[in-house]
This record gives C-alpha cells, sequence and structure tokens, in this order.
C-alpha cells in the first residue's frame, strides 16, 4: 500500500466555523495539540454569512433583559421542544462568550455609553442581538481565525514553531470518523487540492460541520453544507436527534435566478421593511395582515418567529397573490430613508444592487423561503457537547442537535455557536487527557482508502451532478415547506433508489482539484441526511415549528413529549421515538402555568416540572 | 433571456496551461460564477474553481475577468457587451494549482506574522467601554472578507516575486491600521514595525488595492497613507518625536 | 522570468489580459503634466511679466517676491534676498519660492500616485505588469525623502497666506493720482481669488493635514473637537484628487492671466 500522510493530534476538530473555532481555542488553551480540519480556505466557512446578530442577554439596551427572558423566548421558538438544559446554558453563558470575543479584538456596534449595541429581532423580547452593522458572522469568524493566530504566535515564542500545536488543514475533506474497540481513534481525508489521502490519530474528534442546506434546491447554504458531518456521525455510530426540524428562511432572494435562495436579513424587517404584494395596496395595514397573531399583537409583526412569516409568504405564493416570478416584495424604502438604509444595511444594499441590479432604497425586494438551518442534529450531553454513544465523539454548533426544538430564533445561532464550541471544546480535552489512545489498523486504513479510490475505478457510472439535481428536486418538492404523508413516503423511496444508483457513481478526470469528485463524496452525505429528515417527518403526525404536515394541522402536545432519533445500521436509517427530558422545577416555574398549556400535556401541567 | 456567451477560461495547472475557449448558456441576470458553473455541470466536470456564499461575503471566488481581479459571483455578465469574450483566469501573483484555482497560502503566513490584538490586562470581559466614533475607523477595515483581491492587484509582489519575503500587502495593512487605531490595543510598536518588518515602505500609494477591493474599503486613503503618516511620527519628524517625548503621548501634536 | 511570469504562475503570454483602454489615462497625465512642468519653467525663469502695479496683480508663482531683483512695488514683506547672478544672468525670484510648491506636489500622496504610474510605469495600470526588474517602493533614497511631505505642507500654508493677501489686494484700484482705493473688482481679483481657493482646498484636503488635524489621534471621543475638524477635512480629503488638479490648472491660469495682462496683450477689465 502506498504511504500516506499520517498525523498525530490530541484533538481533531472538523470543520472552522464558529463552532469549529471556538473549540479549538479552548482546547489549545487546554494545552493540548489540536488540528482544525475544514473543506474551504481558513475563515470562509458559512459562519461569515451570518448577518443579523448573535443573541445574548447582556441587557446594554434594555436592562430589563436576562437570561431567564432569553431561555423563555428560545424555548418558545422552539415550541418547547428544545432539551431544556442546551437552551438553559445557552441563556446563562452567552453574554460572557460575547464579551471575551471583545477581549479578542471584536469591534460590535456601540450603544451610546460605550457598551456592546443590541438590536431587535424576530421571537426575541428584548433588543438582544450583538451585531456589527450587518456582517456579524463575518466579525465572529474573523476574531476566532486572529485568535487562533494569537495561539500560534505565543506557541511560536515558546516553541519555535507556531503550527506545533494548533493548526489548520484547510481544504480537506473528511471522508470517515474511525473508531477502533468502540472508541474514537481518528480521522481519514484527502485533500481537495491534491486528491491525497490524509490519516489523522486522535482519541477525540469534534463535528462542527454546520448544516445540510445543499440538500435542498434553494438554500442560503454554501456547498459546504452537504450534512457530511451528521452524516459522519451517523456511520460512526451516533444518533441524529429531530431531523425533520428545518428552518426555512422566509425571506430568501427568488429573482434574478442566479441568486435565488440568498439570504435577506431578517433585521431588513427588524428595521422596519414593510411586506407588500402584487395584489394589496403598498400599506402597511394590508401587509401586516399575513401574520397578525392576535396573541402576539404588542410586537411589530415584522418581528415575528421566521416560521410564521415563511408559511404565511407561502400560503401567499400558493393562493396565487405572489410576484411572477413566486415570491413576494419586502420593502424597506417606505419606512426609511436612503441613508438610513445605507447605513444599517450596508451589505444587503450592496448585495441587491451588485447582484440583482435592485436599489433597495428605492424599489422593493422580490423574497420567498429558502431552506436556510437545520434544527435536527447530532444528540449530545447538553454539559460536554459528547456525542451520545461514541466515547471521544463531540459535536457542537449546527450540526449537534436538541439546542433549538422545532424553530431556531435568529441569532441564537451564532451563541449557540460560542456557548457550545466552547463545551465541545472543553469536554473534548478533559476526555482526551484521561483517554487511552488506540492506534488505527492498517485495515481501517485500508477500507478508507478504497472507499475514496472507487468512484475512480468505475467508469461509465451515474453523474454526481445529476444525480444531486434529482436529490435536490425530490426533497424541494416532497420534504419541503409544507408535506404530507403520502409524499413523505414517495420521497424515501426515491431517495432510497437515487442512493443505490449513487453506490455507481463515476468521476471523470483526475485526483487533482477535481469538483465532480468532491461531490461524490457529499452527495452520499446528504442523501443519509434527507433519509433521515424524510423518515422522521413522516412519523411526526403534528406541525410544529420547522415541520409543517399538511395533512396533521396545528400543534399536538403529546407529539411535544417525543425526539425522534435516528441511526444507522450499515445500508439504512431507522428512526425510533424518544422520550423529551422533562423541565425540571426552577425552569418550569419561569413561565406563567396559562403559556404552559399551549405545549404541554395536562398531566405534564399537573407535575409542574420535575423535581 | 438565454444567449450564448463565448467564453475563454485558463485551464492547466502548475506546469502548464493555457485559455480555453467554450461556448455556454447564460440567463438574464446571472454572473460570471454561474456560467462557469453551467460550464462545470455540462462541459467540464473537472474544472477547478473555489466558491462558497456566492453572495460576495465570503471572498473565495477570486479570479481575473478580463484581466482584472475580481469576485467572480459579484461580476453580472450584463455588464459585458452581447459580442464580447469573456477571459477567465486565475490570479496572477500567486502560484496556480489548477484551472482557476491559485494557492493563496502566502495571505495566510502573512496574517501569522501581524501581532495579534492585545487587549488591556487590567480589564475583564464585558468591562470595555468603546464609543461608537473611535471603533469606525477599524470596523471599516475589518470588512475585509480576505477575497485577497488587494494582495494578487499590488504590483509590490505581483511584478516582483522577491518583494514577497518582505512585504505584507494592502489586507495587512489595514489589518496593522485597525490595530493601530483600535482604542484598546496596548502594542505600542506597530507603527514601527509597520515599516521594519512588514514593508510598508514599499508601497507607492498607487492605489490599485483600493480599486479592486469589493468591500470598498479605502485601503490607500484610510489605512496606508495615515499608517505612513504615523510611521513619518515616530521615525522620520524630529519634532513630532520630540513631541511625543515630551508629552510622554502618542498623538499629541 | 518574474513577476507574473514567474515559473509557478499561470502560464499566460500577455503582460494583461485588460481590454479596455488602460494606457489612457497614464498618457493623458504625461501630456498634462509635461505641459505644465515646460510652462512653469519657462515662468520662472523669464523673470518678467509678473507684476502689475496698476492692476494689484501679482503672479502666484513670483509671490512673495523676496529678492532685490523683484521690480518695484511686487514685493510685499521685503526683500532679505540679494540679487544673485548664475552665468551672469539675474536668477529669478520665482525661484527661491517656487521651491516650496513644487516640493509640496512632488510629495503629494496624489501626485506620487500619478507620476509614479504614469512616468515610471510603476505600475502604468492596475493588473498590467509594469516594466522594472527590480524594485523597493519608498524605502530607499531619494524616495525615502517623500516622508518630508509634512514641513512641504507647512511651508504650504504659509505660502497659500501671502496668495490670499494678493487676492485680497487685488480688489484695489488706483485712480488717476495713483492713490488705491478699497472696493473695486476685476476679472483679475476673481483670478487670483479663484486660485487662492482653489490653494486652500488642495492643502486643506491633504492627507497630512487630515493626519495632523485628527487623524493620527487613536480615541477620538476624548477630542471632539478635532474629530468634527478630522470629519470635514475626511470630505474633502475624498476629493483631494480633484482638488490637485483644479488647483494646479487654477495656479498656471492665474500666472498666464497676470502674464496677459502686465505684458500688455490685454487689459484688466474692472467690473466696478
Ligand atoms: C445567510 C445566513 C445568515 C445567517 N444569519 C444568522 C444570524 O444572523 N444569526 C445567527 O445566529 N445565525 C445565523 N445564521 C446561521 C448560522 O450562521 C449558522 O448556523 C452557523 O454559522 C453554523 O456554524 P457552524 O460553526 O456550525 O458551521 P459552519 O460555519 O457551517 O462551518 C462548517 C465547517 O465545517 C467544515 N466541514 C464541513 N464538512 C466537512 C468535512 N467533511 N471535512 C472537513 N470539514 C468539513 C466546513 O469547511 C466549515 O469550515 C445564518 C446562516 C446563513 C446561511
Ligand atoms: S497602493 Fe500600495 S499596497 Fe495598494 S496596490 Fe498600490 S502599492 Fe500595493
Ligand atoms: S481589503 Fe478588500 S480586496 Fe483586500 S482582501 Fe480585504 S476585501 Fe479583499
Ligand atoms: S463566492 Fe463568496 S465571495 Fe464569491
Ligand atoms: S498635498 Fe496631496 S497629500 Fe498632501
Amino acid at each position: 500500500m502506498t504511504s500516506i500522510e499520517r498525523h498525530e493530534y490530541d484533538v481533531i476538530v472538523i470543520g472552522a466555523g464558529g463552532a469549529g473555532l471556538r473549540a479549538a481555542v479552548e482546547a489549545r488553551e487546554a494545552n493540548l495539540r489540536v488540528a482544525i480540519i475544514c473543506k474551504s480556505l481558513f475563515g470562509k466557512a458559512h459562519t461569515v454569512m451570518a448577518e443579523g446578530g448573535a443573541a445574548a442577554s447582556m441587557g446594554n439596551v434594555n436592562e430589563k433583559d436576562n437570561w431567564q427572558v432569553h431561555f423563555r423566548d428560545t424555548m418558545r421558538g422552539g415550541k418547547f421542544l428544545n432539551h431544556y438544559r442546551m437552551a438553559e446554558l445557552h441563556a446563562k453563558e452567552s453574554p460572557d462568550r460575547i464579551w471575551e470575543l471583545e477581549t479578542w479584538g471584536a469591534l460590535f456596534d456601540r450603544t451610546k455609553e460605550g457598551k456592546i449595541s443590541q438590536r431587535n429581532f424576530g421571537g426575541h423580547e428584548y433588543p438582544r442581538l450583538a451585531h456589527v452593522g450587518d456582517r456579524t458572522g463575518l466579525e465572529l469568524i474573523r476574531t476566532m481565525q486572529q485568535k487562533i493566530v494569537a495561539l500560534q504566535q505565543e506557541d511560536g515564542k515558546k516553541f519555535g514553531s507556531m503550527e506545533a500545536n494548533i493548526k489548520v488543514f484547510a481544504e480537506l475533506t473528511v471522508t470517515e470518523i474511525l473508531k477502533e474497540q468502540g472508541q474514537i481513534a481518528g480521522v481519514y481525508g484527502y485533500w481537495r487540492e491534491s486528491g491525497a489521502e490524509v490519516l489523522f490519530e486522535a482519541p477525540t474528534v469534534i463535528i462542527a460541520t454546520g448544516g445540510v442546506g445543499k440538500t435542498f434546491k434553494i438554500t442560503s447554504n454554501s456547498w459546504e453544507g452537504t450534512g457530511d458531518g451528521h452524516a459522519l456521525a451517523l456511520k460512526a455510530g451516533a444518533n441524529l436527534v429531530d431531523m425533520e426540524f428545518l428552518q426555512f428562511h422566509p425571506t430568501g432572494m427568488v429573482w434574478p435566478p442566479s441568486v435565488r435562495g440568498i439570504l435577506v436579513t431578517e433585521s431588513v424587517r427588524g428595521e422596519g421593511g414593510v411586506l407588500t404584494n402584487d395584489k394589496y395596496a403598498d400599506n402597511e395595514a394590508e401587509a401586516d395582515r399575513w401574520y397578525l397573531d392576535q396573541d402576539n399583537n404588542r410586537r411589530p409583526p415584522e418581528l415575528l418567529p421566521r416560521d410564521e412569516v415563511a408559511r404565511a409568504i407561502n400560503s401567499e405564493v400558493k393562493a396565487g397573490r405572489g410576484t411572477e416570478h413566486g415570491g413576494v416584495f419586502l420593502d424597506v424604502s417606505k419606512r426609511l430613508s436612503a441613508e438610513v438604509i445605507k447605513k444599517r444595511l450596508p451589505s444587503m444594499w450592496h448585495q441587491f444592487f451588485e447582484l440583482a441590479g435592485v436599489d433597495i432604497t428605492k424599489e422593493a425586494m422580490e423574497v420567498g423561503p429558502t431552506c436556510h438551518y437545520v434544527m435536527g442534529g447530532v444528540e449530545v450531553e447538553p454539559d460536554t457537547a459528547a456525542a451520545v454513544g461514541v466515547p471521544g465523539l463531540f459535536a457542537a454548533g449546527e450540526v449537534a442537535g436538541g439546542m433549538h426544538g422545532s424553530n431556531r430564533l435568529g441569532g441564537n445561532s451564532l451563541s449557540d455557536l460560542l456557548v457550545f464550541g466552547r463545551r465541545a471544546g472543553i469536554g473534548a480535552s478533559e476526555y482526551a487527557k484521561k483517554a487511552n489512545r488506540i492506534p488505527v489498523r492498517e485495515s481501517s486504513i485500508k477500507a478508507a482508502s478504497e472507499r475514496i479510490e472507487a468512484p475512480f475505478s468505475r467508469v461509465g457510472g451515474e453523474n454526481s451532478y445529476s444525480l444531486h439535481a434529482e436529490l435536490q428536486e425530490i426533497t424541494h418538492n416532497l420534504v419541503g415547506i409544507v408535506r404530507t404523508g403520502a409524499e413523505l413516503k414517495e420521497a424515501i423511496e426515491r431517495i432510497a433508489e437515487i442512493r443505490k444508483r449513487s453506490a455507481n457513481v463515476s468521476v471523470s478526470g483526475g485526483r487533482h482539484f477535481n469538483p465532480g469528485f468532491h461531490l461524490a463524496f457529499d452527495l452520499d452525505n446528504m442523501l443519509l441526511v434527507a433519509e433521515s429528515t424524510a423518515k422522521s417527518a413522516i412519523l411526526r403526525e403534528e406541525s410544529r415549528g420547522g415541520h409543517t404536515r399538511d395533512d396533521f394541522p396545528g400543534m399536538n402536545s403529546k407529539w411535544r413529549q417525543i425526539n425522534h432519533i435516528s441511526s444507522f445500521d450499515g445500508s439504512k436509517v431507522n428512526v425510533r421515538a424518544q422520550a423529551l427530558p422533562a423541565i425540571p422545577k426552577e425552569l418550569y416555574d419561569l413561565f406563567d402555568v396559562h403559556e404552559l398549556e399551549k405545549y404541554l400535556t395536562a398531566d405534564e401541567i399537573a407535575k409542574g416540572g420535575s423535581k | 433571456m438565454a444567449r450564448n456567451l463565448n467564453m475563454r477560461i485558463w485551464r492547466g495547472n502548475a506546469t502548464d496551461g493555457g485559455l480555453e475557449n467554450v461556448v455556454v448558456e447564460a440567463n438574464e441576470g446571472e454572473v460570471v460564477l454561474d456560467v462557469i458553473h453551467r460550464v462545470q455541470a455540462t462541459q467540464m466536470g473537472d474544472l477547478a474553481v473555489r466558491w462558497n456564499c456566492k453572495a460576495g461575503k465570503c471572498g473565495s471566488c477570486s479570479m481575473e475577468i478580463n484581466g482584472r481581479p475580481r469576485l467572480a459571483c459579484m461580476t453580472q455578465i450584463s455588464s459585458f457587451a452581447e459580442e464580447e469574450t469573456i477571459t477567465v483566469t486565475p490570479l496572477r501573483a500567486f502560484p496556480v494549482i489548477k484551472d482557476l484555482v491559485t494557492d493563496v497560502s502566502f495571505n495566510y503566513r502573512k496574517a501569522m506574522e501581524v501581532p495579534a490584538y492585545a487587549h488591556p490586562t487590567n480589564l475583564a470581559p464585558g468591562e470595555a467601554r468603546m464609543e461608537q466614533v473611535d471603533v469606525e475607523r477599524s470596523q471599516e477595515f475589518r470588512k475585509c472578507i480576505e477575497c485577497f483581491l488587494c494582495q494578487d492587484t499590488c504590483h509590490v509582489i505581483r511584478d516582483h516575486e522577491e518583494n514577497k519575503k518582505s512585504f505584507a500587502g494592502p489586507r495587512f495593512f489595514i489589518r496593522i491600521a485597525e490595530l493601530d487605531m483600535h482604542p484598546l490595543d496596548t502594542l505600542r510598536n506597530r507603527k514601527q514595525t509597520a515599516q521594519t518588518e512588514h514593508g510598508l515602505g514599499m508601497c507607492n500609494i498607487t492605489k490599485c488595492c483600493s480599486e479592486v477591493c469589493p468591500e470598498h474599503i479605502r485601503i490607500t486613503d484610510n489605512a496606508i497613507i495615515p499608517m505612513k503618516e504615523r510611521v513619518v511620527d515616530v521615525k522620520y519628524d524630529p519634532l513630532a518625536w520630540l513631541g511625543s517625548k515630551i508629552f510622554k503621548r502618542e498623538g499629541i501634536v | 522570468m518574474s513577476g507574473v511570469f514567474s515559473a509557478n504562475r499561470a502560464k499566460i503570454s500577455e503582460r494583461t489580459l485588460r481590454t479596455d483602454r488602460w494606457w489612457l489615462q497614464p498618457a493623458f497625465i504625461v501630456l498634462v503634466l509635461s505641459s505644465f512642468i515646460v510652462y512653469a519653467t519657462f515662468r520662472a525663469f523669464e523673470n518678467d511679466n509678473y507684476f502689475s502695479g496698476a492692476n494689484s496683480l501679482i503672479s502666484p508663482f513670483y509671490s512673495p517676491c523676496l529678492s532685490k531683483a523683484c521690480v518695484e512695488g511686487a514685493s510685499m514683506v521685503g526683500t532679505p534676498i540679494g540679487i544673485l547672478h548664475i552665468f551672469g544672468a539675474t536668477v529669478s525670484p520665482s525661484l527661491f519660492i517656487l521651491l516650496f510648491p513644487l516640493g509640496f506636489r512632488l510629495t503629494c500622496y496624489y501626485y506620487r500616485k500619478g507620476y509614479y504610474r504614469s512616468f515610471w510605469m510603476s505600475p502604468p495600470a492596475c493588473a498590467v505588469a509594469e516594466p522594472h526588474k527590480t524594485y523597493t517602493g519608498e524605502t530607499r533614497a531619494p524616495l525615502i525623502l517623500q516622508n518630508s511631505h509634512r514641513y512641504f505642507f507647512f511651508a504650504g500654508l504659509v505660502l497659500n497666506v501671502f496668495l490670499t493677501i494678493d487676492a485680497v489686494l487685488a480688489f484695489r484700484r488706483p485712480d488717476s493720482s495713483g492713490q488705491m482705493h478699497w472696493g473695486h473688482v476685476s476679472v483679475g481679483s476673481l483670478v487670483l481669488l479663484a486660485n487662492a481657493t482653489f490653494l486652500w482646498l488642495y492643502s486643506l484636503s491633504c492627507h497630512t493635514c487630515r493626519h495632523t488635524i485628527g487623524g493620527r489621534l487613536r480615541n477620538f471621543s476624548k477630542h471632539p473637537v478635532r474629530y468634527r475638524a478630522w470629519t470635514y477635512v475626511s470630505i474633502l480629503n475624498h476629493k483631494h484628487q480633484n482638488f490637485a488638479w483644479i488647483s494646479l490648472f487654477g495656479v498656471a491660469f492665474a500666472d498666464f492671466y497676470v502674464r496677459l495682462v502686465s505684458s500688455g496683450s490685454i487689459s484688466n477689465f474692472f467690473f466696478f
């Protein structure tokens, strides 16, 4: 067998988004040797695209805000399907995580008193999102990227080599998580540039690979969002929780076609954007009709949770009241002057002007739902982010499940990355310090290597581009924003069919930076994700958050008690129901009983939370 | 309305390569990256190109389009004349890897050479107070998406490979300026090292970096020239130097 | 082979693939700057036709006139400099002061960009390979002297004061007895006024000015007045390139006008 590149580390972080970088910082500060692996260049991960901000109840703008309020908002947003403990940790720790970034050089927008400014966002009771214009994700990534460099510079001074103890392996795709004797032993992958294979040996692996958007036809996610981490975890024996919940962002660009799916930040609505459509007069009262909700009348209508907005837009479009390209109009020029728009939403202005030739200070944007975020993900222990069932495996960020329940509030993801990224870093470090290392067997390496070689050895097989397109068509039409049992059944069958055909994918050209080859691997992951989503969705006979069943409209408190756990048996995904842990008394008491009645069963209310 | 577009795409690797002609369909509203993807999906399955966000936010899709360093995802087809042939090549200041993908590791090495932000040791997290007017200058530089187009176009390294050793490039001049203007940064020798370590003096302020920056960061006017002036303060101007010694603080005059 | 033709770069034989007329701008700058230099040199050495007492006009190339060689009435603050001869010719008083605006513009950040690109072709235009084998930028002599810009800037301010006074003085008109009376406006007075205004705009929009007035501060919030001033200067600074050209034409035109008047080619029209 040809000799492959080998590395040995204490902790391997797959993913250089917000979660991965935060985890890596923590692990390095615990004095461990850390490898960060990512598919694109360092600093380009999906997190750069986040715009609106990071939610943390610092109370800088409204001092009534605190973690309890944030916790409540998060649970409400997730329709109480969240893992209470994750929501609690998240609400409690986000402010510290934001402040910490400042000590690493982040420059958030300021309040008059010189504190970090916070803005309103859908579903958050108080202005809560720390932000930098509309490029908060970029600030997060860059700050942590530079923090990693700072750590490397310290190492350089101490050990003479900057990359001795923490190194970024950019443009390297992980294809397999390797286990020996039931525990983590390392990962296997290939350099995208050369196609050369690499083995990393380590007792702990942190998955921080982000989302699954590329499974769908219209998405705000980049090519990286192929659910690699979800699939890697499944194959390594971990579980995915609640994969039926996907967030469709209500306001993605729908025109021109080349920018389909790209997100219009929710803060456009937060800053006073008005949704209008062709048929109705351009006045706000008319527009607001879409998401008038009796319970929520106190809040400006543009700030309702995004799933409600998404569904409202969808039904408007289905009712034939949309624009000719299947969207609706979103207008900021009505309430704000051109200068204010350019100052508060600079990159939005830029984006529309340069990508679509639309000047949002003068005209409306054309928007519609786009697949944006996956709530479901790897089942983890809340406190350590350890993946359930696989010693040595951890997961944080979008790839982890449970935190957001059935729907994520805007801004809660960036703070999630920081809070659980750090926790995963701590969890992994503690594990790694105690773990006994088991070398990867040559036979495991050989198997992983053969899998990479396989598509090259086939000729005249399936084309990965067209299979991907077929899959996206199925998910978009049958597992999309509004679902029915019959359609899901069809989807499951057709996904299985594509999976069969995908075993016969062949690629043209060599290994050297070959996107066709790269896609062949991503495709396999997306298929597993789609299967898990469809199979979870068909079981959940209710509509909740990011899962809408046309045949089962409305929430059902019985279903709230259930998580859907996906696991992989080597050939197919199996989904089973698992009871959601009950909310402990002290958290239960944070809510008004009348509110809880909307979500919990009478039995649960009678118990009044677990002790 | 779909139309046929004539393109020349550079294909090759470190040892050899050249421009290849293709005809590809282009639709209304599309950008160069869209048609490259179409070429990839229909004619050249192994055409290498970097991209991520397709929204001008990540700075991955940098290439040269009709000889100009640009983001492919932000270059609209409609900005070219109907009959024009669009030529795309990889960045020409960096080693080519394959097709439109270049080795930009130079930039990551340079990033590691700029000393990190140094937070005041007596300020705990959450205690920092900074006014908006004080952070705004640095915030402009933090808009940088690291597309490295400025680095690519800068003649100091584009035309003189040997200068890569001693020249950090405009991307890192704005980084240095960002830190030197940061209201809380405690490292005080950034001006000196900008000149001695990072090659600020090599820049002849010809502004190509500012011309190509997709974030419209005013690199030369707001970072390089102010840094050059700050360097004069500490290195070349005896009066400013004297002032700073007498009053024991920077920026007194 | 170096630069874009280095071994590891993409093999492309053209030094640029730009399809626009990128050479137009540098060519234009060469043309305009050269014409100015030729004209200014001629005028500086002409040592004549720079002052018209009857019209209260003095050429900006010759003000303040500091040499004993200055014509009667031209000097405003005395003539500390004696008459010098080189190879038998009298040294023009213009040369003593022209040095300062020359140095000011030569070290100006905008003109540097202009002439590095057009005269030195370093680079001729963005993404167009430059012809030089080596390049060291402004790190060594003589170009390291560009760092003296701020001294020229202050000298420029002093000159601006003189030229402003010249413009003010031009709002006078002698009566038949030679007595000066204020409050008259002629074409010449407006020309000098415009010239002085453009020069102020040029100086105030200067990068050194921006740095000095507030740019060098770390915390704007502690210096509200300087911050305010900095924001205004920044607005002007945005247009520095325009002011650089306008003021250049302004000076040349003002000189040309004074020359025409004082040589008697035209008469200075008085509005009142
Ligand atoms: C347009 C947009 C706007 C958003 N706005 C907001 C907002 O305002 N507020 C908010 O809170 N959230 C927002 N979100 C959501 C949030 O940005 C994401 O959920 C979050 O960034 C995910 O971060 P992550 O660290 O989990 O993963 P990512 O940032 O997605 O990073 C994943 C990393 O994993 C790597 N990777 C993946 N697979 C592999 C593999 N096989 N091998 C090696 N590496 C791999 C990738 O290269 C990448 O580095 C937004 C999302 C989008 C798309
Ligand atoms: S202004 Fe300086 S840094 Fe910018 S491109 Fe020109 S020489 Fe390079
Ligand atoms: S400064 Fe501008 S051109 Fe340079 S890397 Fe940053 S965004 Fe790109
Ligand atoms: S793909 Fe992100 S900038 Fe073009
Ligand atoms: S005069 Fe041009 S920069 Fe000073």
